[in-house]
């Protein structure tokens, strides 16, 4: 099977190279047999790297440790779980995820949009296998074949990295790969209305839909990253502004910008420009975050082994970069806007600044994530920019952008009026101000988290008030009940409310992550018997009570774990287990250093967070570290609502913008306009 | 190989267990006493079966430890041992790092012997150069890292608001030449259908 797998990636390689030709020549000359033959290559390509998938799969699951790669990532124990997602846990096994996936994509976008994009769709192979035979030939060509063979085989494997044996790292990776990899779609389809000269608007609606998938996949793959982080690391939070985790928000923050702008175009035929720059500049974003995490340039926490495929990634950033630009910039006399700005208190403008500041933030942690490499390149002196750099520039900037996903929906289309701001802005305001009063005479103190809980009160009431204005309109005009109303609102405006619900969700998560500005820890030696005190933000008192050291073998690991009994105020509230777990390969042989198991008691309000940090003198005296984060449980239910809201956005229906323009109400026109 | 001797041989006595039959018997408590050690809070703790499955062993915490000001310094403070993170994170996540135990200790030892935090970093930094913080300081070219991101979001801020302003200028004298609609309404609808717009904002 491993020689299948690897005659497959050759075969892939020549049908992307083939497919890439026909695809650029036959959308040129508008030869048809050559626009058929790019997009058969493309299926072609799909089927040879997913028979390459399967072949991997196959070593993997028959533990085939002649193969380089089995014996590095997998050992005979290993459950069967973690061996499937041993297919993206190293290297070179990712790289051949990323092009299998990558080709089942364009598959997709072939046969979904084989009508209505038909002109288009030569190029858009042509981008394609471009994309992809770029990821088999650093396979092929710079020692990343994931079906290497050793000279020996070994007895077992080296088995799973403890930290990925998570039930988060089997969705985490995957999710963000959708995410990076998906983003080649739209970029393709911008890119083959550019070289077509088909600027219009139908190609948007490709491209929009193509995004807000790469949006949700990559938002998802975000928030699962940061539980993973959060739960298995045992630092006791979620974001550590790592190059790894800066390279996945990067083109999520330019993809964001891209879902506002892109209304601009669709309702005005304005920032056609800066649409297609968004696009392909998250593309790159993602290719970029390809090359921080395997190229080794900045180290991370999260990077595979140091290797040369850094090199391949750097080449085709630089090519790829040039190249979309140069095309860009040709089209650039075909790009210009159908209306203009009528004014600066309009929703136009308000979007426009929201772009500027997701920019703007995309921009800042680009910056720190590559200031390292710039300081030692102008001063000779290499800096580490950490988390204090991060949180200093982008806090100031996140709470801007909270403030304008309030404003933006209150400001009317075209041209506000001021009865109209005061109306709009008038309950969200107080709101607002309200909870600004409530916090300060509560008595916090904290500048920052006082200002997203205050934004996200007044971003939560522009949300109520426009669900609420739009029920009662419906009740009105309709005769609806209000809960069929509020039904029907979201289901005949998925784009508008949808939206609102990832507002709220941003909301969720901005409030969640105001709460670790009050985390509270200690550390503790305690004997079984002996219990460890910690106040909560909220004024409780927990008492930690060490009841003993148990160790035992469970399937590929010798596990020793701490029983705690927790109390609040003086009331059992049940107990707790954290663990040190030593994996061993199948002859029973350490593979690993000892990991952690954190224990976590999770509510509403706050996490008790334990972690065992070790044993004394091989006794049952622990060293434990406690943790108490506020708010965390919000985290992940607001990354939930996020992604909810954008599920419904995504939902089908509705038809292409340029029908929906020729509707009333859509195009938006000012009364007295025709 | 199995020695015959000991084979059905009990460690009990068969007076002993006749005596712990009884004492089940006629007792309303507890049938089984724990030892000492595994009773929480009655003695000195039990040892583990196998001290080296549980990593390396731990020296118990002390007050500096759980010092706030050491913690302060220590989160300003990048771990060498190649994993990202800050002593003090570091310290307390991965417990299998000896570098960050060891940065710990010089900390204290240097917060003993009465060094103010600024002196503390100032040592570190003197050690290994200012790599070795956890953001760069704020001096020379650093600056750049800290305010060009600021100064451009500014300068950009500016400059679209200018593009801005005067795009509806120039958009504002071309608004009446748009020609009026024959609308068969009176001013008063037309009004209200204005207010309801604004007030719908669509």
């Amino acid at each position: 099977m491993t020689v299948l797998g690897g005659l497959c990636l050759w075969l892939a390689f020549l049908l992307g190279v083939w497919g890439a030709l026909a695809g650029f020549v036959g959308g040129r000359s508008g030869r048809r047999d050559l626009e058929q033959s790019a997009r058969h290559a493309v299926f072609a390509m799909c089927a040879a790297l997913w028979v390459a998938v399967a072949a991997l799969e196959w070593a993997l699951f028959h533990h085939d440790f002649n193969v380089e790669y089995v014996a590095s990532y997998t050992s005979r124990n290993l459950p069967i779980f973690y061996t499937w997602s041993a297919l993206y846990a190293g290297q070179k096994g990712s790289l051949l995820f990323w092009a299998s996936v990558l080709s089942l994509f364009g598959s997709l976008a072939m046969v979904l949009t084989a009508r209505r994009h038909r002109a288009l769709l030569p190029y858009v192979a042509g981008v394609v296998c471009t994309v992809a035979t770029f990821f088999v030939s650093v396979m092929l060509f710079a020692q990343a074949n994931p079906f290497h063979r050793l000279g020996y085989t070994p007895l077992d494997g080296s088995g799973l990295n403890p930290q990925l044996q998570n039930p988060g790292m089997v969705f985490h990776p995957p999710m963000l790969y959708l995410g990076y990899i998906s983003i080649t779609i739209p970029f393709a389809f911008a890119m083959a209305a550019l070289l077509s000269k088909r600027l219009d608007v139908d190609w948007l609606v490709a491209i929009r839909k193509w995004t807000l998938l790469s949006w949700l996949f990559l938002s998802v793959g975000i928030c699962l990253g940061m539980w993973w982080a959060y739960v298995e690391l045992g630092w006791g939070g979620y974001w550590a502004w790592d190059p790894v985790e800066n390279a996945s928000l990067l083109p999520w923050l330019t993809m964001t910008a891209f879902l506002h702008s892109v209304m601009i175009q669709e309702k005005r035929g304005m920032l056609k420009k800066w649409n297609l720059a968004l696009i392909i500049g998250s593309w790159l974003l993602s290719i970029f975050g390809t090359f921080i995490t395997r190229s080794g340039v900045i180290s991370s926490v999260h990077s595979f082994t140091q290797s040369n495929v850094g090199y391949f990634f750097l080449f085709f950033l630089i090519a790829a970069a040039i190249a979309s630009f140069t095309v860009y910039a040709r089209r650039l006399p075909l790009l210009t806007a159908e209306t203009r700005l009528e004014s600066m208190v309009s929703r136009e403008a308000s979007f426009l600044f929201n772009n500027l500041l997701f920019v703007g933030i995309a921009f800042s942690v680009l910056w720190g994530t590559l200031f390292p490499i710039l300081s030692e390149l102008v001063q000779g002196t290499k800096v580490t920019v950490g988390p204090p750099f991060f949180n200093q520039v982008n806090i100031p900037l996140g709470l801007a952008l909270l403030a304008l996903t309030g404003i933006g929906p209150l400001i009317a289309w075209r041209r506000a009026s001021l009865p109209n701001l005061q109306r709009q802005f008038a309950v969200p305001v107080t709101v607002g101000g309200f909870a600004a009063l409530v916090l300060l005479v509560g008595g916090m103190r904290d500048l920052y988290a006082l200002m997203a809980i205050a934004l996200g009160a007044f971003v939560a009431a522009t949300v109520v008030q426009e669900f609420a204005r739009g029920a009662r309109a419906r009740h009105r005009q309709y005769g609806e009940a209000y809960l069929l109303a509020l039904g029907r609102l979201l289901g005949r405006n998925r784009r508008r409310y949808g939206g609102y619900i990832v507002h709220t969700g941003m909301v969720v998560l901005f409030i969640a992550f105001a709460g670790m500005a009050f985390k509270t820890e200690t550390e503790a030696t305690l004997r079984p018997g002996e219990s460890a005190v910690l106040k909560s933000p909220y004024g409780w008192t927990y008492t930690f009570t060490h009841l003993g050291v148990s160790q035992y073998d469970a399937l590929n690991r010798q596990v020793t774990a701490a029983t705690l009994e927790i109390a609040r105020d003086g009331k059992r509230l049940g107990v707790l287990t954290t663990e040190k777990r030593q994996h061993v390969d199948g002859l029973g042989r350490p593979t690993f250093q000892p990991s952690t198991e954190v224990g976590i008691r999770s509510d509403l309000r706050e996490d008790l967070y334990i972690v065992l940090a070790g044993l004394v003198n091989g006794t049952e005296q622990a060293v434990f570290r406690f943790t108490i984060n506020p708010l965390v449980w919000w985290v992940w239910y607001g990354g939930m609502v996020v992604a909810l809201g954008g599920l419904i956005v995504m939902w089908p229906g509705g038809g292409s913008p340029a029908v929906k323009r020729s509707q009333p109400g859509y195009a938006v026109r000012l009364v007295g306009e025709q | 190989m199995t020695d015959s001797r000991t084979v059905g041989r009990s460690d009990c006595s068969r007076r002993a267990f006749f005596g712990l039959v009884g004492s089940v018997l006629l007792s309303d408590g507890p049938t089984v006493r724990q030892s000492v050690d595994s009773l929480p809070g009655t003695g000195p703790s039990g040892k583990l079966w196998d001290p080296s499955r549980a990593g390396r062993p731990f020296e118990p915490v002390r007050a500096a430890d759980n010092d706030v000001a050491i913690q302060a310094i220590e989160k300003q403070i990048h771990c060498t041992c190649g994993c990202n993170l800050d002593i003090y994170t570091c310290r307390t996540t991965d417990f299998t790092c000896g570098t960050s135990p060891a940065m710990h200790r010089r900390v204290v030892a240097l917060a003993e012997q009465g060094k103010s935090a600024q002196q503390i970093l100032d040592a570190f930094v003197q050690q290994s150069g200012v790599a070795i913080l956890m953001a760069p300081p704020k001096r020379g070219f650093n600056l750049a890292g800290y305010f060009v991101p600021s100064v451009l979001i500014l300068a950009a801020g500016v400059v679209l608001s200018l593009v801005l302003r005067r795009w509806s200028r120039a958009a504002a004298p071309a608004a009446p030449a748009i020609p009026a609609p024959e609308i068969p309404a009176s001013p008063d609808e037309l009004e209200r259908l204005r207010r309801e717009l604004e007030r719908l904002s669509v």
